[in-house]
């Protein structure tokens, strides 16, 4: 494991130490087997105790894992047939957004995501997963494409906001996230999104205006990143905790304020530690999402999304 | 309800920019110009609708202001007027700076609608008020634009914004990025009733106000100068490693860009106004 989160390291030294005396076992007449014992009880009780007390943070730190899954980790484990498509017609394609259609329990879907790269070179080249206004116009022409095929949205979001840049202002970021909320909320066919790392403000909600949104526990959605906020507020970026408390961008934090509607449990340590069973995780509540959707008609769908959208407020 | 009622808490405020200023001149009498720091009567501001005399700057108005800019007199009915937030997120030092801007501006948030008519054109109006709390969305300002959408839509108005903003409200978190779905879901629902939307950009429209509503109406107008855009531009060039002209995000550039229809002055702003709502009357109508 190379990337140890700060809060994590008494769990990494313990199972360091663990594993030194099982080498020195091995290779002598000693026998430590009942030390052993007694320490991976105590790593047993150290993982259940941090990993169940995570703060805000510290959930931050998980969703920003160099080694999280990405939106193509979870394609290739949850679905068959993936073709993906490019494009926007328009300018160019972006590939800090990936589009296709494949088959989810034999059944067609299309898939939008924001992708992130696993290293320098491929963040280089996915821009680190925030889209130009083309990234947002090709997921549209893809969804536009589900409606006139009649099949299910699933989109993965995963992005530290939209790209802010001289191209991106040029050609219009805001007009294209504007664009995509207006058709999205009209769309005839189910959508389901899913935050799967972090959800950065309109970048993300530029593909995720759907009847379902979900988020991976430690994945996190904020309308401003905490340090942007720290900085605002406090002049502070080194405030970002706290600001990370005071925004309430926690999957439980926005399921206790209505915002979304599941928060699909990860394996213990966050979802790099056991991919497979972060995909079986996801796999459950996407069928079940689109067992209850698939039987709505295109009128219900609209209705339903706009009770649901329309309610989102407090005063 | 007359516009005079509504706004009858309001305070002096914003004439005078500086700290220094403010002591050696009684407030409210004088304004400077932050585009070329001249100086004239805050009557001479009034009669020119808040555009500088010497160089042509406009400068923000309040949503009293602009109401009173456009309308025919005494034909303002507001609409949602006492809609006020609870501070959902509980976030520290919400409520003070609140309740600063209510006292200043005499609104409860930063965004008022109604209907009135223009040169006798009944229209909806939404109007955002950049004093308040930079006119960023959070759920009033949400909900607000959306029961004003729906009003329009169910009475056939057009609706005419004017939109300016900092974007969305931080201290009300997702509740405040949600406002960007509900607003623009809110505009479609108008849009597929056949309603017309017109929209005025003034400085400064950015973030999530710009990624959302703002820029879905059927015309797009801005004021000379007006910032517009997405991302700020102090995170663009920090981004970017490079400085950005000043003309980066100006209407002028929106116009150049193809993101915009055109680029009016306020002095045109009403007669724009009026012969666009006098082509889209509804048919039969005389
Ligand atoms: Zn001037
Ligand atoms: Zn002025």
């Amino acid at each position: 494991m190379k990337y140890v989160l700060d809060f994590e390291k008494p769990i990494f030294e313990l199972r360091e130490k663990i594993n030194e005396l099982k080498t020195m076992t091995a290779a002598s007449e000693v026998d430590l087997s009942s030390e052993i014992k007694t320490l991976e009880a105590r790593l047993e009780k150290l993982e259940k105790d941090i990993y169940g007390h995570l703060n805000p943070w510290d959930r931050v730190q998980i969703a920003r894992h160099p080694e999280r899954p990405t939106a193509l980790d979870y394609i290739e484990h949850l679905f068959t047939d993936f073709i993906e498509l490019h494009g926007d017609r328009l300018y160019r394609d972006d590939p800090a957004i990936i589009t296709g259609i494949a088959k989810y329990k034999d059944e067609p879907v299309t898939i939008v995501g924001q992708q992130r790269g696993k290293n320098t070179k491929e963040n280089l080249y996915r821009n680190f997963a925030s889209p130009h206004p083309e990234g947002y116009r090709k997921a549209l022409r893809q969804m536009k494409l589900a409606e006139k095929f009649n099949r299910p949205i699933i989109s993965f979001i995963d992005t530290k906001g939209a790209h802010p840049g001289k191209g991106a202002e040029e050609r219009g970021q805001g007009e294209a996230i504007a664009r995509n909320l207006r058709e999205m909320s009209h769309l005839s066919v189910p959508s389901i999104s899913i935050v799967i790392g972090e959800g950065g403000s309109g970048g993300a909600l530029g593909i995720g205006l759907s009847d379902h949104i979900h988020m991976l526990e430690n994945s996190t959605y904020s309308v401003i990143s905490p340090e942007g906020a720290a900085s605002i507020l406090w002049k502070d970026a080194t405030k970002a905790k706290e600001a990370a408390l005071s925004l309430k961008i926690t999957s439980h934090d926005l399921r206790r304020l209505n915002i979304i509607d599941e928060i699909i449990p990860e394996p213990r340590g966050g979802a790099h530690r056991d991919l497979p069973m972060q995909a079986a995780y996801l796999d459950v509540y996407i069928e079940k999402s689109l067992n209850y959707l698939m039987k709505l008609s295109s009128d219900q769908l609209m209705n339903n999304r706009w009770e649901k959208y329309k309610n989102i407020g407090s005063f | 309800m007359q516009i005079k009622s509504i706004f009858a808490k309001k305070k002096k405020y914003a004439a005078i920019p500086t700290e220094k200023a403010k002591q050696e001149i009684p407030e409210g009498l004088v304004e400077k110009c932050h585009n070329c720091s001249k100086i004239f009567y805050e009557k001479e501001w009034k009669n020119n609708l808040h555009v500088c005399p010497a160089c042509g700057a406009h400068h923000k108005m309040t949503a009293q202001q602009r109401i009173n800019s456009i309308i025919d007199e005494h034909t303002f009915e507001e609409w949602d007027a006492d809609i006020e937030t609870n501070n959902p997120l509980d976030f520290p030092e919400y409520e003070q700076k609140l309740k600063k801007d209510q006292e200043k501006t005499g609104l409860k948030d930063a965004v008022v609608t109604g209907k009135a008519k223009v040169n006798g054109l009944p229209t909806a109006l939404v109007v955002m008020d950049p004093h308040f709390r930079m006119a960023s969305m959070g759920a009033v300002v949400g909900e607000k634009i959306t029961r004003a959408l729906e009003k329009a839509r169910e009475q056939e108005l057009p609706i005419i914004f004017f939109t300016a903003s900092g974007g969305a409200r931080m201290q009300e978190g997702m509740i405040s990025l949600m406002q960007m779905g509900k607003t623009s879901m809110a505009v479609e629902r108008f849009n597929r009733a056949g309603g017309c939307m017109i929209v005025v950009m003034t400085n400064p429209t950015t973030g999530g106000v710009t990624a959302s509503f703002a820029s879905i109406g059927d015309y797009h107008f801005a004021e000379p100068g007006a910032l517009i855009g997405f991302a700020g531009r102090r995170i663009i060039e920090q981004t970017i490693r490079e400085k950005l002209p000043d003309t980066f995000q100006t209407a002028e550039f929106q116009l150049e860009h193809g993101q915009i229809d055109r680029v009016v002055k306020r002095s045109d702003l009403k007669k724009l106004l009026t012969t666009i709502l006098d082509l889209h009357r509804p048919k039969g109508d005389k």
